[in-house]
């Protein structure tokens, strides 16, 4: 599979389609983080990896191709479900990077919490209760536990 | 930082961040490897950064520990879409809209079993 960069795509791409995607991308942006501030980051984490522009992305490849074999006179809906449908195998392969993004994300968290604790910023208890803490849902070595539900901080640390 | 001017900033990160992942996407060829970045983590490199600044590490640990849920969530969402859109005679939007609540159920689903319960 030979990969290239095709910038013609980007002409027959209308400004209103761009306005779709911006819009719905700072949509579902903004909308993760109130759900975070209301559910606790928990829920709002889910959100994170919303298939925000999916569905505008299918659609507008769909069209594309379609106008193409149109252009040359031809009914072009079976190539245009064709494209989106590989469009879609291909989000489902890089849907496994967004997952490792999201490992690495946690697991960078925790390494450097601990590190910190290591360095005496928190005291051993603290990294033990941590620990314990975490294996119940509750991320966080260095004392600033939060709920998984409500991403409240408690006022007294264990 | 006031709630609602963190919701604004959120908001127009988001948006450049997302089209931009989607213009690069449209600009490569084939359509099966542009569709890798369908699945960029584009909400969360928007989010990510502001969420530590605003409420700390531990906050974005949790954030991150359920975006792998979502991520989950998110293959078995593409997949079936894929598979629909091959087989059938469905439109592509009406596909991937009516998909979503799969997405929600799914990630909903292992949120519950696997993070909260376990």
């Amino acid at each position: 599979m030979r990969i290239r960069v095709d910038l013609s795509a980007l002409r027959q791409t209308k400004w209103h389609d761009y306005a779709v995607r911006f819009l719905f991308g700072g949509f579902i942006t903004a909308l993760a983080g109130i759900i975070a501030k209301k559910f606790g980051p928990g829920i709002g984490g889910l959100f994170l990896a919303f298939p925000a522009i999916f569905p505008a992305s299918a659609t507008l490849i769909e069209k594309h191709e379609k106008e193409k074999k149109k252009s040359l006179g031809l009914d072009g809906s079976a190539r245009g479900r064709s494209a989106a449908g590989v469009d879609a195998a291909g989000s489902s392969m890089g849907s496994l990077g967004l997952f490792v993004f999201a490992l690495v994300v946690w697991q960078f968290v925790q390494r450097s919490s601990m590190d910190r604790s290591y360095r005496g910023d928190a005291s051993m208890a603290d990294s033990l209760s941590g620990s314990l803490a975490d294996s119940k849902g509750i991320v966080g070595f260095d004392g600033e536990y939060c709920s998984p539900t409500t991403g409240e901080k408690p006022a007294n640390r264990i | 930082m006031t709630a609602m001017i963190q919701s604004l900033f959120r908001f127009i990160i988001g948006g450049v961040i997302v089209s931009a992942f989607a213009i690069v996407g449209d600009v490569l060829k084939p359509k099966s490897f542009a569709g890798l970045f369908g699945a960029a983590p584009s909400v969360a490199l928007a989010t990510l950064g502001l969420t530590i600044v605003a409420d700390g590490l531990a906050y974005v640990g949790t954030e991150a520990r359920s975006m792998m849920a979502g991520a989950t969530a998110f293959f078995i969402y593409a997949s079936l879409v894929s598979r629909i859109m091959m087989r059938y005679k469905f439109p592509a939007i009406w596909v991937a809209s009516c998909s979503l609540p799969l997405w929600l159920g799914v990630a909903g689903g292992i949120y519950y079993f696997v993070l909260v319960s376990a």
